[in-house]
């Protein structure tokens, strides 16, 4: 293996260091990534490579460096995004066939700050379609894989920039969180995902599901690298009106190893026998165990409308899915039907044609709960149990600091396993949608292996203090060298 | 238990300019009312005098000053479009000639 496919493999940091150091360039980097992107084709986790104008940034990127003006930690670091994150001049089909042809005329505030920190985009990730789904099958650019195993499901629906980081593609990748979607592959893959506060991170160019719960966050092999990658995306941007008016800290600053004095909240709603897997369950209170032995102090909370979260999140969410999603009608952009008798009939078969099955079933779930005779039993009622749920996670913080609950009741299932069953799909979210209802930070990361699976171990922070739960997940890794494994290269 | 029939899967289709054949149509009602009946639960919490909740972080509506600055370019807001003429977006004719 070449130098540069050796440190592909390794943290920002090591990467970082070698590029200041002159003994690899953003080049040989770039080409690495482009090259493991191709042999790692059959996952289906990269859908569509950017080499060409990826290779003139690099070049750009060695004078920067030769001349000691890195711009920022990612400076010459090969990256990927989310096919719902718009780059100026490429695709974002956010995996439908009506986005089939689509090409992005700006950048989204998160891809023009990755840039500007001197980022090299190598490429656009695999997921569900609109980012509805929890195992990226829901897609027209073939089902992901688990480099863990292939025959499973990398989650979803950002499953393509879990797994592209898990297969050390790229060292790090963005991808968005509506009610779980970075949290989960992460958990599935065996890698570090954060979804920031909610409005840390403008949406200005994230292609909208339900506006009230998306957050872009980061993907890594480390709790450090997402929060050196979360340094460069976050800040308020006046083209999101719902985008935070506060300063981005020094997360990667804050990073001191330190759990001792820190209160840990475990909810008692979550870790239940029934229904949780038992080795999932099992590596969490390891996890607990070491924190514990570490210093930090555990005390029970409780969440007691935990087991409305999925019914409030899938009227919330679908409904605001249905109106966002409005906006494809075949006319200003995306797949137009052909020889349209006349305008009604070019929307309705533009979008019949054009969004899969998934999506259809969340735009007429959405539009049911907002229609009239509906609207006060469904979506004003999920509303008032959103605050519920926010109000259950604010008395829960008077007792501690963060919150650690497994992030999903089992580790990543077979591929085709839940496809026929959407609302066994939707059921396992439980541990993850409650966080984005109450707009809180939350991080999933690798807490050791259940029958050769990894599981994910989510720590939940207090709104905008993304701070501590990074703390205590870097504390974590050292602990306990779990972020360490890695998928069998075979896949 | 709600009941959901093919004919208000055809309703909210029609609300949301989609279509479907009766064999989806009858699929996607059988969807829908597993989702509503798990959806009905929340029918047991007490909320009355709750204030719903509309966002994931409270903030009041930003204000910025009114100053002129450059628009999108409207060559490139067109450039996507299925059909085009210039920079308008072209459409079937709606309205019928007299």
């Amino acid at each position: 293996m070449g130098q540069a496919e050796d440190l592909l493999a390794k943290g920002l940091a090591e990467q970082r260091a070698a590029l200041d150091g002159g003994e690899v360039s953003p080049g040989a980097l770039v080409d690495a990534s482009l090259a493991r992107i191709a042999a790692k084709a059959n996952l289906s986790a990269v859908v569509s490579a950017r080499a060409d104008a990826a290779r003139a940034e690099a070049e750009a990127a060695a004078e920067r460096i030769a001349s000691g003006e890195a711009r920022s930690a990612l400076d010459g670091i090969p990256i990927l995004l989310k096919d719902n994150i718009v780059q100026a001049g490429e695709p974002a089909t956010c995996a439908s066939r009506i986005l089939e042809n689509f090409v992005s005329p700006y950048d989204a505030t998160a891809t023009e700050r990755l840039r500007e920190a001197g980022a090299i985009v190598v490429g656009r990730t695999n997921m569900d379609e609109f980012a509805m789904g929890s195992s990226t099958e829901n897609t027209i650019h073939g089902e992901a894989h688990n480099p863990w195993d292939p025959s499973r499901a990398c989650g979803g629906s950002s499953g393509g920039s879990a797994a592209a980081v898990a297969a050390g593609l790229v060292p790090v990748s963005l991808g968005s969180d509506t009610g779980g979607s970075i949290r989960q592959p992460a958990g599935f893959c065996g890698v570090v995902g954060l979804k920031p506060t909610y409005g840390r991170v403008s949406r200005w160019g994230l292609v909208a599901f339900a506006s009230s719960l998306d957050q872009i966050g980061p993907f890594g092999r480390s709790v450090a690298d997402c929060a050196a990658t979360l340094e460069v995306i976050a800040g308020h941007d006046p083209r999101d009106s719902t985008s935070v008016p506060e300063d981005v800290p020094r997360w990667t600053d804050a990073l001191d190893g330190e759990v001792g004095g820190l209160t840990i909240g475990l909810p008692e709603e979550y870790f239940v026998e029934e229904g949780v897997d038992v080795g999932v369950l099992a590596r969490v209170r390891e996890a607990i165990a070491a924190f514990e032995e570490a210093g930090a102090k555990t005390v029970p909370v409780s969440l007691p409308h935990t087991e409305h979260a999925i019914a409030t999140y899938y009227v919330i969410a679908t409904a605001e899915a249905s109106s966002n999603l409005a906006r494809f009608d075949g006319v200003r952009y995306g797949r137009r039907a052909e020889r349209p008798e006349d305008l009604q009939d070019l929307y309705l078969r533009s979008r019949s044609e054009g969004f899969g099955d998934e999506v259809k079933r969340r735009i007429l779930l959405g539009t049911y709960v907002l229609s009239a005779g509906y609207y006060d039993a469904y979506y004003g009622k999920a509303q008032r149990v959103r605050t519920l749920i926010r109000r259950d996670f604010e008395r829960a913080f008077e007792r501690c600091d963060l919150i650690l609950t497994p992030t999903m009741p089992e580790t990543a299932f077979r591929l085709g396993e839940k496809s026929d069953d959407p609302l066994s799909m939707y059921l396992s979210d439980v541990y993850t949608t409650s966080v984005n209802l109450a707009g809180l930070p939350g991080l999933s990361m690798p807490c050791g292996l259940s029958d050769g699976m990894p599981v994910g171990l989510q720590l939940i922070g207090k709104s905008l203090d993304e701070a501590t739960i990074l703390r205590a997940g870097d504390a974590f890794e050292r602990l306990i060298d779990h972020h360490a494994l890695r998928p069998p290269e075979a896949s | 238990m709600s009941k959901i029939g093919p004919e208000d899967v055809a309703y909210v289709a029609r609300l949301a300019r989609l279509t479907f054949s009766d064999e989806e149509a009858k699929a996607m009602a059988r969807n829908l009312e597993q989702i509503l009946d798990h959806v009905e639960s929340l029918d047991a919490l007490d909320t009355d005098g709750v204030e719903p909740t509309a966002h994931g972080f409270e903030l009041a509506t930003p204000m910025r000053p009114d100053t002129p600055a450059e628009p999108f370019d409207p060559a490139l807001a067109v450039s996507n479009a299925p059909a085009a003429q210039g920079t308008a977006f072209l459409v079937p004719k709606v309205l019928e000639e007299e």
